[in-house]
């Protein structure tokens, strides 16, 4: 049987179930396996219902399941809520002290923290250690896990998790494999390593889940990174803030959700008109309004491809997993800097908070955009065969005068309809350049049984599920990374044989129909979720079976 | 002087109060490193100053210019960043970036030009109207108090605050010169006709004067309340307030630097 195993820890907010977690999935790491972590959070601080789900599993693993192995309870609610989730034969790890229940390992946590002199928040290094013990991973890997996770009082949380371990008796024996060990990362991290090894210099946002997490890090590595983090009044001041910064001349980046992102619409537009170029992390959750802010969901697609008032085009790409993240943040950042165009990132909470291997097959670079010549009068709109004018900045021997208005080649306003035209024809000739690119990049991606002639269609974060489930079932997948300039060369191509399509996505109506729709693709089923959870890839196996 | 003019044909109505602040504007450009200004302006009769004088600029959305100049400063504070908005643009659609900036203390100049209504629309009031103010929305009169925007400076810790007047070319140059020189956020107010649909020339020809700068915070408030927008008594001109603190781009510029 395959070694695959889903352990759910969860806990009241505030009791540290996530930092479990994360550890869980990196002493499965140590010891071979391949990892990824789904989070599962409401909109509180203190109390409520957290819970991480970690899969470990021998092959890749991307996505979570419901059905789980194990169930380490930091209280009640997690074994009233989850215990219809565990699998025959599955295993549950609890408080003793706390927790009535009449089957599991109780591990008395109180009473190791108050005879070690501990605080409670350290009883998490027990569950764990007990966990570990339970399934016969050794000491020595825990221990060093624990050291490079646990910055404060390391004695004590290990002598607790000595003395938990002891007490505990050794139930199965997970195997050791030979899998490589990678660092971890949310996506929302592989979404600013990738932004800086595109040579990103500043970042601005308001704070909106689930961006949230991209402010957090890079502000917390702005040393590190070399990148000017600031905090805006809101969502407007910092997309026209990180215009002034691209305008003088420093890589920008912007990152928010629908709500944040609907006010920077305005900006979309001015970065656009003014050729400014901008990357925007557009985060989706549950919407419309307010929605359920810490869940997911795909239901701004149409939303981000239109986003900003005018004729115009953007680069819009979505990422299905963490180094998809990195390589599609850099490559956007770069590309809004070839064509000086607002790019956007469009992703969602699945995608931005869960945790996953990184390894992304080649490190991005900063590519080096147009740049004046320095020869001739400086024209900050100059015109050219391909639309692009080189770009100067502020401080230089060059004029710049950029501007929100339709203008001359100069930056100057004008209003006649000849001066019009010709701004409108050199940005649609950029704009042709812009679709020419997308068949130089991999914008389409292909799984499953490549010659079925059935496929599933989708976008983002349903990546892992769908994969795992046209695996399995032995129909084709095509995963549309560009959504904008829309891939119909690789679509074609991907398409090429195929009688039956099957859209799945985390919305209610489908967008990406409508998408394919207007490039002549009919989609004959969708399957569509709306509860805000991510898909499994069990649920799409039952729902596609029958196709 | 410096070559500072861009031959754009210019669009303002004839008398118009902008006249004179191009001028002062002109004259204090001309006595920086150009190549390190940058004008940023909002939308309106005041923005097209843009288009008149040939220095760096970027021409930004209605209600903006401050929040991109902040962006501006931030990527490269070498750069000298005046901010060019009006009533409209700074109290009403962008408030709370003028707000914001002051408390930050960003290193930028923002130049107020005061007509006290939309005038590119021909005529509406804005947050600094008068009170029974009868424009296009308005017929019946405003309803509303006029905010004073200095006294919404001073009370979100701007660090420069003065008021001068369209018609009082040196006096508008000085201060101008002493705003971009300062450290800090610099918040100029200048008083600025609309011939057009409100012509309060004379008026403030009867009403303004020179004063001198206040010592305190006391001395800033009572100069810049003595004027309510609305009624009688006379309008001080001159810097109101000032003070050294470090500013926003010192602050931010230390976190990328190791320690």
């Amino acid at each position: 049987m395959k070694k695959d195993y889903s352990i759910l820890i969860g806990g009241a907010a505030g009791q540290g179930s996530r930092k479990a977690g994360l550890i869980i999935a990196k002493i499965f790491n140590n010891i071979g396996y391949n990892v990824f972590i789904h989070e599962d959070y409401q909109s509180l601080i203190k109390g409520g219902h957290n819970f991480s789900i970690i899969r470990a599993s021998e092959e890749e693993c991307i996505s979570h399941t419901d059905e789980v192995d194990f169930i380490l309870a930091l209280n009640d609610e997690t074994i009233s809520k989850h215990e219809k989730c565990l699998k025959k034969g599955g295993l549950i790890i609890f408080n003793k002290k706390n927790i009535e229940v009449k089957k599991g390992i109780g591990i008395d946590i109180d009473k190791i923290i108050k005879e070690l002199g501990g605080i409670s928040i350290m009883g998490n290094i027990a569950m764990i250690s007990g966990f570990a013990k339970t399934v016969g991973i050794e000491w020595k890997i825990i221990e060093n896990v624990f050291k490079k996770e646990i910055t404060k009082e390391i004695d004590k949380n290990l002598e607790i998790a000595k003395k938990a371990y002891n007490e505990v008796n050794k139930i199965i024996e997970i195997e050791k494999l030979k899998g490589d060990k990678n660092p971890l990362l949310t996506g929302n991290e592989a979404i600013c390593l990738g932004a800086v090894d595109a040579g990103l210099d500043v970042y601005s946002a308001y704070p909106m889940t689930p961006a949230t997490s991209i402010l957090h890090y890079l502000a917390e590595n702005s040393r590190k990174f070399k990148v000017i983090v600031s905090q805006s009044e809101n969502e407007i001041a910092a997309i026209n803030s990180i215009i002034g910064s691209a305008y003088a001349g420093k890589r920008s980046m912007t990152g928010t959700s629908g709500g944040g992102f609907a006010l920077m619409t305005e900006g979309i537009s001015l970065s656009a008109q003014a050729e400014v170029p901008i990357l925007i992390v557009n985060s989706q959750r549950s919407g419309p309004a307010t929605g359920v802010p810490t869940y997911g969901g795909q239901s701004d697609l149409l939303f981000s491809l239109a986003s900003g008032h005018g004729d115009f085009v953007r680069f819009v790409a979505s990422p299905g997993d963490a180094d998809e993240a990195y390589y599609l943040s850099g490559t956007l950042l770069n590309l809004a800097w070839k064509y000086q165009t607002p790019s956007i990132l469009l992703t969602d909470k699945e995608l931005s908070e869960s945790t996953f291997e990184f390894k992304p097959i080649n490190k991005l670079k900063k590519e080096k955009p147009l740049l004046w010549d320095n020869k001739e009068e400086y024209k900050r709109y100059a015109q050219s065969k391909n639309g692009i004018s080189p770009l100067a900045f502020p401080g230089s021997k060059a004029v710049v005068k950029s501007t929100s208005y339709e203008h001359d080649e100069k930056g100057l306003s004008i209003e006649d309809s000849e001066s019009i035209i010709l701004m409108q024809e050199k940005r649609l000739r950029k704009f042709k350049e812009m679709e020419k690119e997308i068949d130089n990049v991999e914008a389409i991606k292909i799984y499953g049984n490549k010659k079925s002639d059935k496929a599933v269609v989708f976008w983002g974060s349903t990546k892992g599920a769908v994969k795992e489930a046209v695996e399995k079932i032995g129909i084709k997948g095509i995963q549309i990374l560009f959504l904008q300039p829309f891939p119909i060369k690789q679509m074609k191509k991907a398409l090429k044989g195929i009688k039956k399509i099957v859209l799945v996505e985390c919305s209610s109506m489908g967008q990406l129909e409508k998408v394919l729709m207007s490039e002549g693709i009919e989609v004959d089923k969708k399957i569509l979720k709306y509860d805000m959870r991510p898909f499994t890839a069990k649920e799409l196996e039952l729902k596609l079976k029958n196709i | 002087m410096k070559n500072l003019e861009t031959n754009y044909p210019n669009t303002w109505c004839p008398g118009c109060g902008n006249f004179g602040v191009l001028r002062a504007v002109k004259e204090v450009f001309s006595e920086m490193k150009k190549e390190n200004i940058v004008m940023v302006t909002d939308i309106g009769c005041n923005s097209k100053i843009a288009d008149y004088i040939n220095v760096n600029s970027f021409y930004s959305l209605h209600g903006r210019p401050v929040a991109t100049a902040e962006g501006i400063k931030m990527a490269n504070p070498d750069l000298d960043v005046i901010v060019f908005t009006g009533d409209g643009g700074s109290l009403n659609e962008g408030i709370s970036h003028l707000i914001h900036a002051a408390k930050r203390n960003c290193d930028i100049t923002v130049l107020m030009h005061n007509n006290r209504l939309f005038a590119l629309t021909t005529g509406q009031y804005t947050a600094n109207s008068p009170k029974g103010f009868k424009g296009k929305s308005t017929p019946y009169g405003v309803f509303e108090e006029p905010l004073n925007p200095l006294e919404i400076m001073m009370a979100s810790k701007a660090s420069f605050i003065g008021r001068t007047y369209s018609s009082k070319i040196e006096h508008m140059k000085n201060l101008i010169k002493e705003g971009i020189e300062h450290k800090g956020f610099s918040f100029i107010e200048v008083l600025q006709p609309c011939v057009s649909f409100f012509n309060n020339i004379q008026f403030y020809n009867d009403k303004v004067y020179e004063a001198s700068q206040g010592k305190s915070v006391e001395d800033a408030m009572k100069l810049i309340k003595e004027w309510n927008y609305n009624g009688e008594g006379k309008i001080p001109l001159g810097l109101f307030y000032k003070e050294d603190r470090n500013c926003f781009e010192e602050e931010i510029g230390k976190t990328i630097k190791n320690v």
